[in-house]
């Protein structure tokens, strides 16, 4: 068991370089997720961290070693691909056993660690069969089954859950949170679904265009967004974000939105983007106040049983807001929106940074 | 070829009565001599320039007669080793260097593959007369390896694997690499089980036109022990008198070690192994 450190990371290709230089720490036993728009360096990193790709600067330490020059099998890392890329030649046992390549082990010690393994993550009664007779969910739990095998000090797993239907999903979600649990080897976790993000992570590391740009915990990052990006992945629905004007005025500022301008207590850039997420933004009763107040038409309304949202066509754009989920406004109705102030986060337009 | 006749409306189209037209008068274009050549095989030399197809008087004499000369058997062992040499060493080395121009950046690599590619376009003729004067140079001359050095390795069959490597995801590899495999050991046990196809085929074919080769085993070797089956084959016909039932027996058993291997080797000829470990 280990922890990762990351000091001033680069990785360039050829002349573009798509790390610049990050920085970060994972504490032994952790679980880090890795989230941010496609292309921003995620895989590129992890892919660093197991010694696939080369380093360009910086250094990556696991275990307080310096790693950069050794090859994978020398990191006692284990990596999960997206395409799990189990050997299609080899039967389940044979798959699991490769983990074990280099432990040196005789055969019936790595039979019995094999066994162990497909204990733990019910593949038994697979154990003989090719991975063309497996399911996905399966396949996925060979791919895991080969890299607990060897008992690594840092488990790299590069979305390894995209390719299974969404039931599959939720049910090997909760199956690698118990290995979590159980085995306590740091995790370093790639994924594009915020559901995936929150629920696994002790902490979230949000990237972008090769740069972190926040790392918390996953509900630090609900209530703090540092941008725009990150105020959108994380929750859902996805929050509401609708462009508004403000007059900054000795330290104080008046946001042009909805039916009356809004106080706010900072100056702020004339052109910001607020946001506001669908359980903050709520249709009002007849002459309910509130401090920030959007007029619209119900475009749609969606019955989701313990509440509704509905759809709203409104100036800042097609909103989605919460109703009562019993009487909830008729499609077509003219409502009223209301949000407080405290439920607004405000981003600046140009760099979709968190004023 | 399994849907013949739509499955729906159980019709037949006019467009398959003609595939099927084309395809069975093909395939009786190329059975015929072949079977020709069996019918003659079992004639005896009295009725060989009767043109009926099937022998008045059928007899394995001919078989008897070819099997018990010593030369025929020494040829058909000779053609059969180079053969197979030569096979294993296309399989191996063919492989290997098509991995590593699939799956390696390295300087010079596209010239490399270029270069290789090239030599496709120079035909056996052209390449007989510079093959001879380096086997005369190097002491090659009338030696099994003087037959068998030319075809070593393959351009061809180095082309072939590495296209074949290249659908190999990389995944499998730095799963592999992970795993702590070597680059050999990722090349041996995980990269080109996942070409057998390929590799089979590379197999079939350089077995077969080994087999078949007569041009530059009949140039390079002059010690009639050294002959190579279709060699030796047409030095019957050049002795004393034509004896064509003999060639067309001896010709018969030739046709054995190829059926032999195309039944051995078609069964892995089956694509779509290398998806089977992929995403479901
Ligand atoms: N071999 C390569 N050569 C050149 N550029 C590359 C190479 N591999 C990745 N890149 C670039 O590096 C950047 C980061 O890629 P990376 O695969 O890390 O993104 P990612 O965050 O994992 O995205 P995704 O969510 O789509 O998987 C991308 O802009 C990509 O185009
Ligand atoms: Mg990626």
């Amino acid at each position: 068991m280990a922890g990762i450190a990351i000091e001033r990371l680069v990785k360039r290709y050829g002349p573009t370089q798509v790390v610049h230089g990050i920085d970060l720490d994972i504490q032994d036993g952790e679980f880090v997720v890795f989230v941010g728009p496609s292309g921003c360096g995620k895989s590129t990193t992890l892919r660093m961290v197991a010694g696939l790709e080369e380093i360009n600067d910086g250094t990556i330490s696991i275990g307080g070693r310096v790693v950069n020059r050794l090859e994978p099998k020398e990191r006692n890392i284990a990596m999960v691909f997206q395409n799990y890329a189990i050997y299609p030649h080899m039967s389940v046992a044979e798959n699991i056993a490769f983990g074990l390549y280099t432990s040196g082990l005789d055969k019936a010690a790595k039979r019995k660690r094999v066994e162990e393994v497909a204990e733990v993550l019910g593949l038994t009664p697979l154990l003989e069969r090719r991975p063309s007779a497996l399911s996905g969910g399966q396949r996925q739990r060979v791919a895991i089954g080969r890299a607990m095998v060897r008992d690594p000090a840092v488990f790299l797993f590069d979305e390894p859950l995209s390719n299974l239907d969404a039931q599959l999903r939720a049910q090997m979600r909760l199956e690698i949170k118990r290995l979590h649990q159980r085995l306590g080897t740091t995790i370093v976790f790639v994924t594009h679904d915020q559901v995936e993000a929150m629920t696994l992570a002790d902490r979230i590391v949000v990237m972008r265009d090769g740069h972190i740009l926040q790392v918390g915990a996953p509900m630090e990052l609900y209530e703090k967004p540092a941008d725009v990006f990150t105020a959108r992945f994380i929750g859902s629905p996805t929050m509401n974000i609708m462009p508004a004007k403000a007059v900054a005025e000795a330290g104080r500022s008046t946001l042009r939105l909805g039916e009356a301008p809004l106080a706010w207590p900072t100056a702020l850039p004339s052109d910001v983007l607020i946001g506001v997420r669908p359980q903050e933004l709520r249709v009002l009763d007849q002459g309910e106040a509130a401090d920030l107040i959007l007029s619209g038409t119900v475009a749609v309304v969606e019955p989701l049983g313990p509440e509704t949202f509905v759809h709203v066509e409104a100036a800042g754009g097609l909103l989605l807001a919460s109703a009562p989920a019993k009487n909830p406004p008729a499609v077509g109705s003219a409502v009223q929106l209301g949000a407080a102030a405290s439920g607004l986060r405000l981003f600046d337009a140009q760099s979709e940074r968190a004023l | 070829m399994s849907a013949i006749a739509s499955p729906v409306s159980g019709r037949i189209e006019p467009g398959r009565i003609l595939t099927w037209l084309l395809l069975f008068g093909g395939g009786l274009l190329m059975v015929t001599p072949l079977a020709f050549m069996f019918a003659t095989s079992l004639k005896d030399s009295s009725e060989i320039y009767d043109l009926a197809f099937f022998p008045a008087h059928p007899t394995l004499e001919n078989y008897v007669t070819v099997l018990s000369d010593g030369r025929f058997l020494r040829w058909f062992a000779n053609s059969f080793g180079i053969a197979t040499a030569v096979t294993l060493s296309n399989v191996f080395f063919d492989s290997l260097v098509g991995y590593t121009l699939a799956k390696f950046q390295f300087r010079g690599r596209y010239l490399v593959f270029v270069a290789i590619l090239s030599t496709l376009m120079i035909p056996t003729e052209m390449l007989v007369i510079p093959w001879y004067v380096m086997a005369k140079n190097f002491g090659w001359l009338d030696s099994y390896w003087g037959i068998m050095f030319p075809g070593m390795m393959t351009a061809f069959g180095t082309f072939l694997m590495k296209q074949f490597f290249e659908t190999v995801p990389n995944d499998f590899l730095e799963a592999a690499r992970v795993d702590g495999l070597n680059e050999f050991a990722i090349f041996w046990r995980i990269a080109l089980p996942l070409v057998t196809p390929a590799l089979s085929a590379l197999a079939i074919f350089t077995f077969l036109s080994n087999w078949t080769a007569f041009i530059w085993p009949l140039i390079v070797t002059t010690s009639k022990e050294l002959y190579t089956l279709p060699v030796g084959l047409t030095s019957y016909a050049v002795e004393a008198q034509v004896q064509w039932e003999l060639i067309m027996t001896g010709a018969a058993l030739a046709t054995l070690p190829t059926l032999t291997v195309f039944l051995l080797l078609q069964r892995y000829i089956v694509r779509g192994v290398v998806l089977a470990g992929l995403k479901g």
